[in-house]
């Protein structure tokens, strides 16, 4: 006799209802067991592993160990280069770090909401709260004075002139050079970061109570502090970075598909790969939701029947020649 | 009758019947090991939940200058990492057994959304473990949030806003759907196998 596939308005129906036997079943004893046993699995693998705990890079930290790359940096930030003085929003107004698909810029549409002056919050504010230090105050009003041309001399010459500097026991030996009051707000910018001060000024606003790190953690970013320490704790992106814990510790290992994507070109090469692989998420996500939807995909446990593995003893014990009455096909293929 | 209590209280009984709600017997195909990684999934929350509330108990700078708030961190680590893992494999199951059968299409829907609800639930707890992880995290991820404007409202460099997030807005949230995603699966009984064979004598018929 000829045979046709059941449809799926047809399973739907033959499964809306059982009439067949029962067995002895105790809901709470099991998730009471499951949450026993998870416990204790919990326990031994703590006992085992641990957790990782590195602790975090400071200013001070950076500004120590790495006072070259602490102080390009801080020039970077005064004369508007770093990435965070031209990330755009939600920091500033500028445009290097700004994402979109297609005409969709949601990046640029939601504005500036967490606003950061680069070279005012980062380097004149923290110069300007020094007490007790006269010449560092005229300094710092010489630069704010002066045109733009000539600030740009001044820390051009000393971003040149850094990259012949030496390094000792955390003090800076810069060649001479013209730099303007450039050199002396980078000597005292770099003591005071040395002493832990800066870390604390960009945490002040007008609370007494801080839980923003938004500045320090942007002023770090924009250095190799955090940068080389990823690297060696494979956390890069090209590492699948998102997904890893420092050390040998699993970690996000959910995120696999997120970090996958940065790992395919031309996704990873586009100037807007962030925002491609949030979409990409973002629909993968709607189709994982709506999969009894989704012709097709829906089909696919037929199609490889896993489920005859799943309930064998059912299908073993009701002989496998059962088959469901075909029925009239269901309203929604659900 | 006018008592919205009164229509409630029937509403809830019809649906879910106290022999429904807590059933004492399942049908006789309940047998596969993989019916046990829902509870799994469940005894895992109960543990993050536990763990983490005894971390939120003594803030989040106890675990790492106390040896014993170090341990409490590393069950709730490793308790995290298994409830992914339990339901993950309890996803899969579900797909396998094409569980949206017979109008439990939302049982599917609230168990996916779950699992990407505890994705920003874990995130943020990464992000808010004040150490070099979470500096990296929050560094890197905030380009993502950033590309979508996300970032104007969900500050990765937050600490304050995240850890909110993290111990209290999210695992509401996880909880909510959890709670909702197994008054479904009561409701509606677990889903009867497929036919062992997937066609039926009859005229040939496009799939």
């Amino acid at each position: 006799m000829r045979r046709r596939r059941l449809t799926n308005g047809e399973l739907n129906e033959a499964a809306k209802h059982y009439d067949g036997p029962y067995r002895s079943y105790d809901i709470v004893k099991e998730v009471s067991v499951a949450t026993g046993v998870v416990m204790l699995i919990a326990v031994i693998l703590t006992i085992l592993f641990s957790s990782p705990d590195l602790p975090p890079s400071t200013i001070s930290s950076w500004s120590r160990t790495m006072p070259i790359d602490f102080v390009t940096t801080a020039v970077s930030e005064l004369d508007g280069t770093s990435e965070t003085a031209t990330y755009g929003p939600p920091y500033n107004h500028q445009s290097g770090s700004v994402q979109q698909i297609w005409f969709i810029n949601l990046q640029k549409w939601l504005g500036v909401s967490h606003p950061i002056n680069a070279p005012y919050d980062f380097v004149i504010q923290p110069l300007r709260m020094i007490p007790g230090d006269p010449a560092l105050q005229r300094e710092v009003s010489a630069y704010k004075r002066a045109p733009a041309k000539a600030q740009n001399a001044w820390t051009t010459a000393y971003t040149n002139a850094l990259a012949k500097a030496k390094a000792s026991a955390g003090a800076l030996r810069v060649p001479p050079g013209n730099y303007g009051p450039v050199a002396p707000m980078m000597s005292a910018l770099l003591a005071l970061a040395q002493s832990g001060g800066l870390d604390g000024d960009l945490l002040t606003s007008s609370q007494f109570y801080q839980t923003d790190f938004t500045k320090p953690l942007m002023f770090i970013e924009d250095g190799n502090a955090l940068n080389d320490r990823a690297t060696y704790q494979h956390l890069q992106g090209e590492q699948w970075g998102m997904m890893n814990e420092t050390g040998s510790y699993p970690g996000q290992v959910w995120l696999w598909l997120y970090t996958f994507w940065y790992q395919v070109s031309p996704i990873s090469t586009s100037s807007n790969v962030d925002a491609l692989v949030m979409a990409i998420m973002g629909v993968l996500s709607a189709c994982f939701i709506l999969i009894p939807f989704l012709p097709g995909i829906r089909s696919i446990p037929r199609r490889i029947p896993v489920y005859k593995l799943i309930w064998r003893d059912w299908y073993a014990a009701a002989g496998a020649a059962v088959e469901p009455p075909p029925s009239s096909p269901g309203s929604a293929p659900t | 009758m006018s008592s919205w209590t009164a229509k409630l209280r029937e509403a809830g009984v019809r649906a879910l019947p106290p022999e429904k709600l807590l059933p004492d017997s399942q049908p006789a195909y309940m047998t596969s090991a993989i019916y046990l990684f829902g509870a799994l999934t469940i005894g895992a929350l109960v543990t993050i939940i536990a763990s983490g509330s005894i971390l939120a108990l003594k803030g989040p700078t106890w675990w790492h200058v106390q040896s014993i708030g170090h341990f409490f961190n590393s069950i709730h680590l490793w308790s995290v990492e298994l409830f992914f893992f339990f339901m993950v494999v309890h996803l899969w199951g579900k797909f396998w057994m094409a569980a949206w059968r017979g109008g439990r299409a939302r049982v599917w829907m609230t168990g996916a959304v779950t699992f990407l609800v505890a994705v920003p639930c874990a995130f943020t707890g990464y992000i808010s473990q004040q150490n070099f992880d979470s500096q990296w995290i929050a560094t890197q991820g905030k380009d993502g949030m950033n590309s979508l404007g996300v970032g104007a409202f969900f500050n990765v460099l937050n600490f304050g806003q995240m850890y909110s997030y993290h111990i209290l807005l999210l695992p509401i949230a996880v909880v909510a759907l959890v709670s909702l995603h197994i008054l479904l699966v009561r409701n509606h009984g677990i889903v009867p196998p497929l036919p062992f064979s997937d066609s039926v004598p009859g005229a040939e018929s496009k799939p």
